[in-house]
């Protein structure tokens, strides 16, 4: 069969064997990957959703940093059961300022797509120092050091302006105000804490350990809180962009 | 390439890889001092430390080199297996070290105290350890040897360079240690299988290019005008993964003193990079390498050729050009695009077809010499990691069926379905490798005990069983609770409910992957032994880090 012995030339000639390979594989990814630059349902705006605050942005990467989404999803699919234990599904959207996504890919723990809101921060305290304390039968590692250790937030405002080269709209006002925006936030009565409402309308500003410090736990609980909690379903369309 | 005429000068080779690795130390120093964050000081103290200690390596090799390495001796090629020893060596340690590392996450899971409360034994940083180690560290090192002694063995011709295959083999692993020490200490970029950071990466991609021209260069240097087919595989392997490394690690660090970045890619594009990129490190490290392997040393072990030579031609082709496509699976019913993932589901579907014909393929090469089954335990462990292979690749794109997956999808199936392909074919088809590799590389007449090779067998064979099953039942069995409605209407179950339903299911899988341990523990004795005893009689260097050429 002549295909066959065509094959002899790619057996003798490395480069050509290795050019075969490089344009054989970048079929497949560039067909799937280079159109959700460009869809609509991909890169929509969703009224609500806004860049992470200082404040949650830093309690992101010690998510990231604790490897939290080595058991928990970010993502609720579109099944009765999934929307009745954890709300709406999931949107595109709602993840378009995520640097890395953190969908996950296991549910060792239950989703936190939407876990704003949903227990106070005085049970997040709990649950995190000892989960245990709160849920009996929990199997998530403790994480006292986090109620123990001070927030290093020397360098948020490079993080914050790096997020902003790769495309999160920051403001250069939002991006030179990051530390006092991130000191604000954990505490209602700080002085720049209206200027901080007035650059993140909606964001919430509280004392969210209720120690008065700065610590790695309020970020994390400030970042849970706000977690799906920027779109109002109430006046979102469902029908403007199925998928 | 021109040498200088004493062997203690250093060639041009040397010089460059001297100065470069300075220059890096130095870059490094600077680093360290100006650090933002302790894990960057430490890892750019241990980059500084690595590179001084090989500038120190190349130089000490050339003071005391007696002479030039012959390309020949007595007219037959004179064959590079140091960075071949090392990198053996190394993929059994950082096997027990990753498999080890898996028994404690997986009893973690069964007991939550072992987490100690600590930031550095916790279950979120030490699975990207086990993840890592037993992928790239185990899998990487076997990837390693096996492509260097393969690609020299069929090309009849010593890989090029004097430093540059240990350059691939050390800076491989060292890439490792950073990589490792850096979960511990909390540094990961939060995608799954490419958690190392952006230093990390960059260094990678300097090994991995010289990875790829140094096997490129021994093909250059082949005595025999055709490339033989399991060099095809590694060919695919090198080149994709190189790929698939720069596509998913685009990120921008905030500060070169700083161990932190940010992807530059986002939300849904970037789970979609993600899945391209963590599908193919299945495809192509695990499974075009892999089958590289398959391809040489099955039949080199059964002493029968590979059954077809078109079958090989279609596998191949088929094979890598289809996998690239099988990625957006995992994303099933997320906020990707429908059409996207039906699409990788597809592809995934017509997948099985050039995996079983791999599998045929290796299987079919036993024709004849299928009685080698009962006296051959290391063929047995090549063969029934082949069988494996046909289970999981039966049972992936099963998975990847919309309905099959709306239940599967976040559950311990998942992690039984990976552990399947990764502990039966991955596991086996590498033990089979380096039972085969060590005699030949210290060139010894047999391992010292084909008994405990058996016992391996068994205990690993065994341990597998319990392993996947006790994961199939509990990932059906708590996806089918999270779906499940009481008569009222409600949700039976709340979460909670279906983590402790699990508990005595995880303490099986615990078993199973105690068994796994041990078995490859038995291995490493046996390899230490087939080394040592024989040792004695012949006199042959076992150690791996000699810079001089092996005699």
């Amino acid at each position: 069969m002549s295909l066959f012995e065509k094959h002899v030339v790619l057996e003798k000639h490395s480069l050509l064997l290795l050019l075969g390979i490089v344009l054989v594989v970048a079929i497949g990814g560039l067909v799937e990957i280079v159109p959700l630059f460009y869809l609509k349902s991909t890169i929509e705006k969703v009224e609500g959703v806004r860049p992470y605050t200082p404040l949650e942005l830093a309690g992101r990467n010690i998510y990231i940093r604790e490897g939290c989404y080595n058991c928990h999803s970010q993502m609720i699919r579109p099944m009765r059961d999934e929307i009745e234990r954890y709300g709406h599904f999931s949107l595109a959207a709602e993840s378009m300022y995520d640097h890395p996504f953190q969908w996950g890919s296991k549910r060792t723990g239950p989703d936190l797509a939407r876990i704003g809101n949903k227990y106070s921060d005085d049970w997040h305290k709990g649950h995190l120092t000892n989960p245990r304390s709160v849920v009996p039968d929990s199997i998530m590692p403790g994480y006292p050091f986090l109620a123990s250790t001070d927030l290093d937030y020397r360098h948020i405002q490079d993080v914050v302006r790096t997020n902003a080269i790769v495309g999160v709209p920051y403001t250069d006002e939002q991006i030179a105000n990051a530390a006092a925006d991130l000191e604000a936030q954990a505490n209602p009565d700080d002085k720049n804490a209206k200027a901080f409402l007035a650059r993140y309308p909606k964001a919430v500003a509280r004392d969210f350990t209720g120690d008065g410090r700065i610590t790695e736990l309020t970020a994390v609980v400030a970042y849970l809180q706000m977690l799906g909690t920027l779109v109002d379903f109430k006046i979102y369309d469902d029908k403007a962009n199925p998928r | 390439m021109a040498r200088p005429a004493t062997a203690t000068s250093l060639s041009f080779e040397e010089t460059a890889y001297a100065l470069f690795l300075g220059l890096l130390a130095a870059i490094c120093l600077l680093i360290a001092g100006k650090a933002w964050d302790i894990p960057m000081a430490l890892h750019a103290g241990i980059g500084a430390i690595f590179a001084g200690i090989g500038v120190f390596l190349i130089i000490n090799g050339a003071l005391h080199r007696k002479a030039w390495t012959p390309e020949l001796i007595d007219g037959k090629p004179n064959y590079n297996y140091g960075p071949i020893k090392f990198a053996t060596i190394a993929a059994i340690f950082w096997g027990i070290a990753g498999f080890t590392v898996g028994l404690l996450i997986a009893l973690q899971l069964c007991y939550p105290a072992l987490n100690l409360d600590l930031p550095w034994t916790s279950f979120g940083r030490l699975r990207p350890l086990h993840t890592s180690a037993v992928i790239f560290a185990f899998g990487g090192n076997v990837l390693l040897a096996t492509s260097f002694y393969v690609v020299q063995r069929t090309c009849q011709a010593r890989m090029p360079g004097i430093v540059t295959p240990w350059f691939v083999v050390l800076g491989y692993n060292a890439f490792i240690v950073i990589a490792g020490t850096g979960y511990l200490l909390g540094v990961t970029q939060g995608k799954e299988y490419a958690e190392p950071e952006w230093y990390a990466d960059i260094w990678l991609t300097i090994v991995w290019v010289v990875y790829l021209l140094t096997f490129l260069g021994t093909i250059w240097k082949r005595k025999e005008p055709h490339i033989y087919v399991a060099n095809w595989f590694y060919l695919a392997f090198i080149v994709t993964v190189a790929v698939l490394h720069l596509g998913n690690n685009e990120s921008l660090p905030i500060s070169i003193y700083s161990s932190k970045s940010v992807q530059v890619f986002s939300g849904v594009q970037d789970a979609m990079v993600q899945w391209w990129y963590g599908h193919n490190a299945v495809g192509f490290f695990l499974t075009a390498g892999f089958l590289a392997i398959m391809y040489y040393f099955v039949p080199k072990r059964a002493d029968r050729p590979v059954y077809s030579y078109r079958l090989s031609i279609v596998h191949f082709w088929a094979l890598i050009f289809l996998y690239i496509w099988a990625g957006p699976h995992h994303l099933h019913y997320t906020a990707l695009p429908e059409w996207a993932s039906t699409l990788g589901a597809t592809f995934s579907i017509i997948l099985w077809m050039p995996s079983w014909g791999g599998m045929i393929n290796g299987l079919m090469t036993l024709s004849g010499a299928w009685d080698k089954l009962r006296t051959d335990p290391v063929l047995r462990m090549l063969v029934v990691s082949v069988a494996f292979y046909g289970m999981s690749t039966f049972e992936g794109p099963l998975m990847s069926v919309k309905a099959v997956n709306s239940l599967s999808h976040y559950t311990d199936w998942t992690i039984g379905h990976v552990h399947s392909g990764a502990l039966g074919w991955v596991g086996f088809i590498s033990f089979g490798a380096i039972y085969c590799l060590v005699p030949w590389l210290w060139n010894r007449k047999e391992m010292y005990s084909l008994k405990l090779v058996s016992w391996h067998f068994w205990l690993a064979t065994i341990g597998i069983v319990f392993y996947i099953t006790a994961m199939w039942v509990s990932g059906i069995m708590e996806g089918l609770m999270w779906r499940a409605y009481d008569k009222l209407g409600f949700l039976e179950y709340s979460f909670i409910e279906t983590v402790a339903a699990k508990h005595t299911l995880y303490l099986v899988r615990a078993f199973g992957g105690g068994l796994f341990l041990l078995g490859a523990l038995i291995m490493a004795y046996n390899v230490y032994m087939t080394i040592r005893f024989s040792a004695r009689q012949e006199h042959a260097s076992a150690s791996g880090l000699n810079l001089a050429p092996a005699e």
